[in-house]
């Protein structure tokens, strides 16, 4: 196989959950925010998998729980887009500066 | 008769009761129950004193509540000196009682006046019967409610309302000296009784050191009630009160009942060599003191009280100098002639309508009763012989000498000066020379105020033959039979004492009289050659003013100071708590900026610093 570490990946899914996290926290834009999500999902996925390969015992197990996680991620994706096109008709935006009524 | 005593006070308490029931009435027969009932009072007291003299004594008593072992008691006690009191007080409050019948003609709150005197009568005449320090106590208390409420009379004078409160406090004052000695001598003897208190003191249970103390605490009291050096200035303030009043409690019967703790107290103080010393000095210098201060003053009353005072400190004087019968001697020859002065006094006042002396003058002729009589008291406070008043003052002097005070002695016989020229004074200005105001509807007060003057009269004359060289010494005799012993020996100085005495009166009247009647001497040429001096007596000394830049300014800064630190400290503590709190909770309010990504910015902060903790410990907070 191949001489990649697993530190390798671990890192990999470090550094995309982080820009996740970091797009999620600042973006405006909510569009951005969700794919910034998308990110940080990935970016466990990428550890699931590697631990499946690497771990002291090797299965499929991290592979399938991959696959649902990117199923669960994409039925979440498009119950988030929906949700934001029913705010867009309703406020005529996406900034997510202006969504504060959490607070009123 | 005996047993029947402790009637005395309860019928002056009936009358302050009815007439509290009728202090709505207009009628001025109302009168009549506050002086019958204390006519009643005077004839037991008369009946017990008579008993008494034959040499009957009594004393009953009843647990009134236990503390522990030690049982308080309340009781009434008979002896010589209380009996000669009872008889003292009861006759001076039952003339008082009827020439305010007179006196207080046409005022709104007549009954109201008999009944707070029927309630300071029952007070003074419970204290003087009180057979322990407790229950005389609680009398003290409400002798000065009495004069309280009687010098505010007029409350609705702001004078007369500030020297009731003036009064109250300054007795106050003293009263807290007295409690102190009370409370001292029950941790030390375990008793209020005067009798164990005096067993102890004999037996020598309680230490010099300690028996100086309470003694001096006690007498504290008596400067209190008796206006002596330094408590003394609410007294001349206290005749703001009617004229009666002046007559029963600030001359004849409260300000005595100073006199009167220090004499039921006496063999305590017989016991410390301080204490008597320390009686003597003030007594002695408020005689002079206040002397010097009724040369001067203007108003009827004024030079009065001064010389109450003044005459107060002369009987301290005598009792601090072991001359225990001519102290109670004088105390009984005062409350004749100065009560007979101050009803003449009133019925002076009740003709002109002031009290300024310098708006009198020359009414002589027209109070053809009142003249002789406030002669007769004049005479008797001065000392001239055969008069009442020579013979105390004679005894007091001679006493002094013999206890060896020199110069006490000669501070008095010059006080006995300075008041038989006071007295004259103001004798001369008032009823001889030319009348120096409207003088138009002047007439003689009616009998039932000349009546007990008269009374007064005869025995401000015939009191002083109690107790003389020439005719015996009955009262010495009398109150041997007491619970002081007597110090033997004669108190009777060397022969030239009566002549100095009466020398220092006739001076005195001399003076007065070539000053004041004959205008011989111009009645300024003291004002003129010692302008410092007579400035600062004509303005008693400065003692109020003194008073106010000390005391009242103290306590007027000290209540400033404390208002600054209730405002500033307290305050500011409980303003500080109150901004910090509201400042975390803006802090708080701002970060509930309802955006989900300012949550999640905490929520991601808290995790990194919670796995902070756990890599840095390597566990869970352990």
């Amino acid at each position: 196989m191949s001489s990649i570490p697993l530190a390798a990946y671990l890192l990999l899914a470090l550094i995309l959950f982080c820009i996740g996290l970091f797009g999620a926290l600042t973006k405006r834009n909510a569009v951005i925010v969700l794919i910034s999500i998308e990110l940080m999902l990935n970016a466990v996925n990428i550890n699931l998998v590697a631990f499946a390969k690497y771990s002291i015992n090797p299965g499929l197990t991290g592979q399938i729980f991959s696959l649902f996680t990117i199923t669960v991620a994409a039925a979440e994706a498009a119950v988030g887009l929906a949700i934001l096109i029913a705010l867009y008709r309703n406020r005529q935006t996406v900034n997510v500066d202006e969504m504060d009524s959490m607070k009123r | 008769m005996l047993q029947n005593s402790w009637l005395i006070p309860l019928f002056p308490l009936l009358s302050f009761v009815l007439l509290l029931i009728f202090r709505k009435s207009k009628s001025e027969g109302t009168a009549w129950i506050g002086v019958l009932l204390t006519g009643l009072s005077l004839i037991l007291s008369i009946g017990v004193w008579i008993a008494v003299w034959q040499g009957d004594g009594i004393k009953v008593e009843g647990t009134w509540f236990e503390i522990g072992e030690r049982a308080i008691t309340m009781g009434y006690e008979i002896n010589p000196l209380n009996a000669l009191m009872l008889v003292i007080v009861s006759l001076v409050s039952f003339l008082v009682h009827l020439y305010s019948k007179g006196y207080m003609h046409g005022d709104e709150r007549f009954p109201v006046f008999f009944a707070y005197l029927g309630l300071f009568s029952f007070a003074m005449l419970g204290l003087v019967l009180s057979p322990n320090l407790l229950q005389l106590y609680m009398f003290w208390e409400l002798v000065g409610l009495g004069s309280f409420l009687l010098i505010g009379f007029y409350y609705f004078k702001p004078e007369a309302k500030a020297a009731a409160k003036k009064a109250f406090v300054m007795t106050r004052i003293g009263d807290v000296g007295l409690f102190i000695g009370m409370v001292l001598l029950f941790w030390q003897v375990g008793s209020f009784e005067y009798d164990e208190i005096f067993a102890s003191v004999r037996n020598g249970d309680i230490s010099s050191g300690m028996l100086t103390l309470t003694a001096l605490c006690i007498f504290v009291g008596a400067i209190g009630k008796s206006g002596q050096l330094p408590l003394h200035t609410w007294l001349p303030d206290a005749m703001e009160g009617p004229t009666p009043v002046s007559a029963l409690i600030h001359a004849a019967t409260m300000v005595a009942a100073g006199v009167y703790l220090v004499a039921a107290m006496y063999p305590l103080f017989q016991a410390s060599e301080t204490a008597l010393t320390v009686v003597a000095i003030v007594g002695g210098v408020t005689a002079i003191f206040a002397a010097s201060i009724g040369l001067m003053q203007k108003d009827i009353k004024r030079v009065l009280a001064y010389s109450t005072v003044s005459q107060l400190g002369y009987m301290m004087l005598a009792l601090g100098a072991s001359g225990y019968v001519a102290g109670i001697f004088h105390l009984t020859t005062h409350a004749f002639f100065k009560a007979l002065l101050f009803l003449a006094a009133g019925s002076v006042i009740h003709a002109v309508h002031t009290q300024n002396i310098e708006e009198m003058g020359g009414l002589w002729k027209k109070l053809r009763l009142t003249g002789p009589l406030f002669l007769i008291g004049a005479l008797a406070i001065s000392g001239v012989p055969l008069l009442s008043g020579f013979f105390s003052k004679d005894e007091i002097l001679a006493s002094t000498y013999a206890d060896g005070r020199y110069g006490l002695f000669w501070l008095a016989v010059v006080a006995a000066f300075m008041t038989a020229f006071y007295m004259f004074r103001l004798f001369f200005l008032v009823f001889t020379g030319k009348p120096r105001g409207d003088q138009s509807g002047v007439h003689e007060s009616p009998s039932v105020m000349t009546l007990p003057m008269l009374v007064l009269g005869v025995l401000a004359i015939v009191a002083g033959y109690l107790n003389t060289a020439w005719f015996g010494t009955f009262l010495t005799d009398y109150l041997a039979g007491g619970p002081v012993e007597l110090a033997h020996g004669d108190h009777h100085g060397p022969s030239w004492i009566p002549i100095v005495a009466t020398a220092a009166s006739l001076l005195g009247i001399g003076l007065a009289y070539l000053i004041y009647q004959k205008g011989t001497l111009s009645r300024n040429w003291i004002t003129r050659s010692l302008p410092g001096l007579s400035n600062v007596i004509y303005n008693k000394w400065y003692v109020d003013e003194g008073y106010d830049a000390t005391f009242v300014k103290g306590t007027k800064g000290l209540s400033k100071l404390g208002v600054l630190f209730d405002k500033y400290i307290v305050d500011g503590l409980v303003a500080a708590v109150v901004s910090g709190v509201q400042g975390l909770s803006k802090v708080g309010s701002s970060l509930q900026n309802g955006q989900v990504q300012t949550y999640g910015t905490f929520a991601i902060f808290g995790i990194v610093i919670l796995l902070l903790i756990v890599a840095l410990t390597g566990g869970y907070f352990t």
